[in-house]
């Protein structure tokens, strides 16, 4: 007892002070990236902590940016003014549009990238950008007065203050990777994990919890054989992800498709008991959608083959990401399943496949402006809230870094709705349901998903990011002309009158019932099959449109009817939304409400009468009585 | 759910479930007082005697507000519940502000649950926690501080037990929507892992499967639809209208199905002399019947107040017998009348079948109107039993036969606007697959459909949707 109130004393006494901030951020991730971008551009003078500065925007996992749902979130954070839409465009390798098939509102972009020259090109945009400061160091301690962040402590004790932090410890905190019956504490990818500051966070009672996730083998590509495997080329034509570029063009590289087979199911099944998964060494709940291979094998003995892409990582790497296949079973397993799937029979691994536990919190302990309740002046980001993945870190990163400084500035905090952003239902579905394992964005998570369209991100939400201060003039002025651009060519489209006869040869080409009439372009386009460019060989003279302009124009006027049924829908949510709740209101106060819900409500302070009512646990019942109340109180406030 | 109707009537249990003296099931609404009269039967003879019907009974206790009256509640096939004292009392000094009735029965969850079962199958709707005090506080009869104490005192253990009680009594509907919800899913959950993992290997949604899937949904959602139908006829009758021209034995039928049944209930008057209503029991069912009078064209202006009036009683009746005379040919009168309610739902009956010589026989209308037809004797009351039958299969068809022996009928109108709010967005998302639209665009619709359905159990959360996508495949980064 003596020694460690004695060496906690010497601590004290051998602090040394670095400087005050307005934003501090502890973690170069995805996430943290995004936070002190969007602080300094919104001229706050901020810190950006990493424990080694080649992390910064690390992809420790997959070699790739966007997909289902996650393709929309990148195309928002673009929207907003942040950074990963950009950087992507600046160091993909290959560009595909998924779900063509379907129809517009569920296009997903999805890249693959150079990981190194992704890390590098984000270091230098974060080394370029005024008002940011870049620390190689790992923060230990928060420093707390009366609940109060003030700043951070480093492990050379060095005292950094801030108005606000911002938290974005990815995998680190406390991490442990775990390869068969091995384990030991361990960052991603080798890096050091952060131990102090999960105890630290401890005894300041945030409540952390254990959450896992894992990453499959990768190898050299000069050790597999492509005539085994199919090959999987980019777009011809590439849509960029930032409304910022309007085309792009670049030699892509291919992945390769192949599958495993019931060898492979065999050798892994009878290795089960040595995996660190079924040896119950695992505390932390992985994901669902993220199985390992022994997973999906154990959980689907039925499938005969389960599929993996390898991409490339890199130009200037040999190395390969088996996809689809992490594993915590032990190397020389992983050696032998590998090696039983066409075209990896001679593959030579470079970094096994493991798994990884780290601490995070529980994302109910956050405001919708990802504040925590508990501790003021911390924002909080990333995995360290219960998601996974680079796009969902990045999402809340941005809304985190805005929100710290406008917190600073004094102003309202930005909180996206559900009919706002896919931002909006991520963050609204973690603050308010929470989440049980690590949270994924899908585009069945959102109700509106006509409305939130990847190619109308920017309609949604550079006004926004502009009212903020992120969006910079040049990205706003851009977004301007653009929304007058598709806004000038739909009223051209539906009062561009076109003559039977000419009507019916586009009409007969595409299978459609002749008009006896003459027809608007607009109103032809919204047949099927008849697209916007179709329409360029009676349409001639049309103005230039830019790719993200003709692509707002075609959905726009093609889907109208259905997107007006959705605005619909849209206007009854709102109602519920708008019926504000005061977030620190008591709600023991209220009598009435189930024992059940009280608890719930005030735990997780919600902000309006519609967010009180996705909570688990808050019935029909309780809400009536919150109406109740709020009628009431009107009455107290007119004076009756 | 939180669009919830102020304005409907609403029953519930409100006292405490468990074995007590005595229960109370409390009635709030414009519609209580009906309620009540459609199942209750006051016990005193004096009282009973100038009660004839449901109306006499409405005015006869409409004017003795907050007198406790004794009596029985039967259910809606006339059994005896239960032995009770009722008290109406007259809006707005009342608990809720509104039309109010509360009906003390022996305590015990059976009588208790039978008699709001009864109630709401008359047409009220299950209160929400609560809502009666919720509906005092907005017609201004409390304010929140008393309110808030009242609610107070429903504590959380009555509710579960309460709402237990009133699970089984739904249990039937709840069970045949839960049915119906799980094939939305299979549908929901296929289209979110198409959209969701593209790249996975996985089966593509076929739009012909769907399409039938789709089909076979809305099949299931009409039946049910009807029911409701077969609800609102058990509940305020069947409404039948005689039909034919003067002196074919029309008034001679509904006597003999007046005797047959000896169950009048009432003679009511018509507002003119032309037609004649009566309310009667058939096997079970409630019926209305209307003797009419002529539709002919007149320039009498007395006959043509008439006619206005038997059009109208046509036009709103659910079921037509036209009655043909046997002893005569059919002439144009006849075939004027044919034109007039052969959209309708109609069944020809030829009268007067003991004459020795029939001038018109089965052969004669098929020949006509192409039609079947039935032979009666209504003098005699020959035959009556055959129209007893066409009219309780007329009822029965107005549902399917696996839904009318699982007794499922929707009687709660908010239902019944859902479940065909359902119906309309099904049809929207089969005619979207018809049209090839892409599969976001026909989720839309089911997804609706799916949360419609939802709201009639209470149960509107799509995270189960999620749940199966990762229980039913495999996916993976």
């Amino acid at each position: 007892m003596e020694k460690i109130r004695e060496e906690k004393l010497n601590k004290e006494n051998s602090r040394y002070e670095m400087g005050s901030f307005d934003v501090i951020v502890v973690g170069a991730g995805h996430a943290g990236c995004e936070a002190a971008l969007a602080s300094a551009r919104m001229g706050l003078k901020t810190c950006l902590f990493s424990m080694n500065l080649e992390a910064i925007a690390m992809m420790p996992c997959n070699p790739s940016i966007g997909g289902t749902g996650k393709g929309h979130l990148v195309r928002e954070i673009d929207a907003l003014g942040g950074e990963m839409g950009i950087n992507i465009d600046k160091s993909f390798i290959q560009s595909r549009m998924l779900n063509t098939s379907k129809g517009p509102a569920v296009h997903s972009l999805r890249a693959q990238a150079d990981k190194e020259l992704y890390h590098r090109e984000m270091k230098k945009t974060l080394e370029k950008e005024k008002n940011l400061y870049l620390k190689q160091a790992e923060v230990v301690e928060l420093i707390l007065e009366d609940s109060k962040v003030k700043g951070v402590i480093t492990q050379t004790n060095a005292a950094y203050y801030s108005a606000t932090t911002v938290l974005c410890t990815g995998t680190f905190l406390r991490g442990k990777i775990f390869i068969g019956s091995s384990s030991y504490f361990s960052g991603p990818n080798g890096l050091a994990p952060s131990m102090k500051l999960a105890d630290n966070l401890k005894e300041l009672g945030v409540s952390l919890r254990r959450f896992k996730t894992g990453t499959p083998a990768r190898c050299l590509a000069s050790s597999l054989e492509y005539n085994d495997m199919h090959e999987q080329k980019g777009d011809a034509e590439i849509v960029p992800f930032s409304f910022m570029n309007d085309c792009l063009n670049k030699d892509q590289i291919s992945c390769w498709l192949t599958y495993t087979n019931e060898k492979t199911h065999e050798i892994i099944r009878n290795n089960f008991h040595r995996s660190a998964l079924f040896g119950g060494e695992i505390e932390g709940i992985g994901a669902r959608y993220c199985p390992s291979i022994e997973d999906k094998v154990n959980r689907f003995p039925d499938r005969q083959r389960h599929q993996t892409f390898i991409e490339p990582e890199g130009l200037d790497t040999d190395e390969m990401y088996i996809q689809g296949m992490s594993s915590s079973l032990p190397e020389d397993v992983q050696h032998e399943f590998y090696r039983t799937i066409p075209g990896l029979r001679h593959l030579v691994i470079t970094r096994p496949a493991y798994a990884i536990e780290y601490d995070c919190i529980d994302p109910l302990e956050l405001s919708p402006s990802l504040e925590h309740m508990k501790l003021e002046n911390l924002f909080c980001a990333g995995q360290f809230n219960g998601s996974s993945g680079y796009e969902e870190a990045a999402a809340q990163g941005l809304i985190a870094g805005i929100n710290a400084a406008l917190h600073v500035k004094g102003e309202n905090p930005l909180i996206l709705k559900r009919n706002d952003a896919y931002i909006g239902v991520l963050i609204d579905d973690l603050v308010t349901k929470g989440t049980n394992e690590p949270y994924r964005i899908m585009t069945s998570r959102a109700e509106y998903r006509l409305v939130l369209r990847q190619d109308n991100a920017d309609s949604r939400l550079t006004e926004m990011g502009y009212k903020v201060g992120l969006v910079s003039e040049e990205r706003y002025r851009k977004f301007k002309r653009k929304e007058e651009n598709v806004k000038k060519e739909i009223e051209r489209l539906e009062n561009t009158r076109v003559k039977p006869e000419i009507a019916n040869k586009i009409m007969a080409d595409t299978g459609n019932s002749p008009v006896s009439q003459g027809i608007s372009l607009a109103d032809m386009m919204k047949r099927p099959s008849i697209t916007y460019d179709f329409l360029r060989q009676i349409d001639i003279n049309r103005p230039h449109l830019t790719g993200h302009e003709k692509n707002q124009v075609e959905v726009s006027i093609k889907y109208k009817g259905y997107i007006d049924k959705q605005l619909a829908q849209i206007e009854r949510f709102k109602k519920m939304e708008n019926k504000k709740l005061n977030p620190n209101m008591d709600y023991s106060q209220i009598q009435g409400l189930r024992i059940e819900a009280t608890q719930k409500l005030n735990a997780i302070k919600p902000i309006s009468i519609g967010q009180a009512s996705r909570i688990s646990g808050v019935s029909p019942a309780d809400i009536n009585v919150l109406v109740i109340w709020l009628s009431k109180q009107r009455r107290i406030k007119n004076g009756k | 759910m939180l669009s919830q109707d102020n304005n409907d009537t609403i029953a519930a249990i409100s006292t405490p479930i468990g074995e007590g003296g005595i229960g109370i099931v409390r009635i709030s609404g414009d519609k209580s007082l009906d309620i009540l009269s459609k199942m209750f039967v006051p016990s005193n003879p004096v009282l009973m005697s100038g009660i004839k019907s449901h109306d006499d009974l409405k005015i006869d206790m409409e004017r003795k507000s907050r007198v406790l009256t004794h009596g029985k509640i039967c259910d809606d096939k006339g059994n005896l519940i239960d032995e009770v004292l009722v008290t109406y009392m007259k809006p707005p000094t009342t608990y809720t502000g509104e039309a109010t009735v509360e009906i003390n029965c022996h305590g015990g969850i059976v009588p208790l649950r039978k008699i709001l079962e009864t109630a709401l199958f008359l047409g009220a709707r299950l209160a929400d926690r609560g809502e009666f005090t919720k509906r005092a506080f907005l017609n201004g009869k409390l304010d929140l501080a008393q309110a808030e104490a009242v609610m107070d005192l429903i504590s959380a253990k009555t509710d579960d037990s309460y709402h237990a009680a009133v699970n089984q009594l739904q249990g039937h509907l709840s069970d045949y929507i839960r049915d119906v919800r799980l094939d939305f899913v299979d549908i929901l959950v296929q289209i979110a892992v198409n959209i969701d993992y593209p790249d996975e290997d996985i089966e593509e949604v076929i739009y012909s499967e769907l399409l039938s899937e789709l089909n076979k949904i809305l099949d299931s959602l009409a039946d049910l639809s009807e029911t409701a139908e077969r609800g609102r006829i058990l509940r305020e009758g069947l409404r039948i209208a005689i039909v034919g021209k003067p002196n074919v034995g029309k008034s001679s039928l509904m006597n003999a199905l007046l005797y047959e049944d000896r169950a009048i209930v009432t003679d009511i008057p018509g507002t003119t002399r032309d037609t004649i209503e009566e309310a009667l029991d058939i096997r079970g069912i409630p019926v209305v019947i209307t003797d009419t009078a002529g539709i002919r064209q007149t320039e009498d202006v007395v006959e043509k107040i008439g006619v206005e009036k038997s059009k109208n009683s046509i036009m709103s009746s659910d079921l037509i017998f036209l009655i043909l005379d046997g002893g005569r040919i059919i002439d144009d009168e006849d075939i004027e009348i044919y034109q007039y309610i052969k959209n309708k739902n109609h069944i020809i009956l030829i009268n007067k079948a003991d004459l020795p010589k029939k001038n018109t026989d089965k052969e004669a209308v098929r020949e006509k109107f192409g039609e079947k037809s039935y032979f009666i004797a209504a003098k005699s009351k020959e035959g009556i039993k055959t129209v007893e039958n066409l009219i309780e299969d007329f009822v029965n068809s107005k549902s399917s036969n696996m839904i009318f022996r699982e007794r499922l009928t929707v009687t709660n109108v908010r239902h019944k606007v859902l479940i065909d709010n359902a119906i309309s967005s099904v049809k929207d998302a089969i005619a979207a697959t018809d049209m090839n639209q892409p599969l976001e665009i026909i989720e839309i619709d089911v997804n609706q459909a799916y949360e419609f359905l939802g709201e009639i159990i209470g149960e509107t959360s799509t995270g189960d949707i999620i749940d199966k996508v990762f229980e039913r495949f495999c996916l993976g980064k």
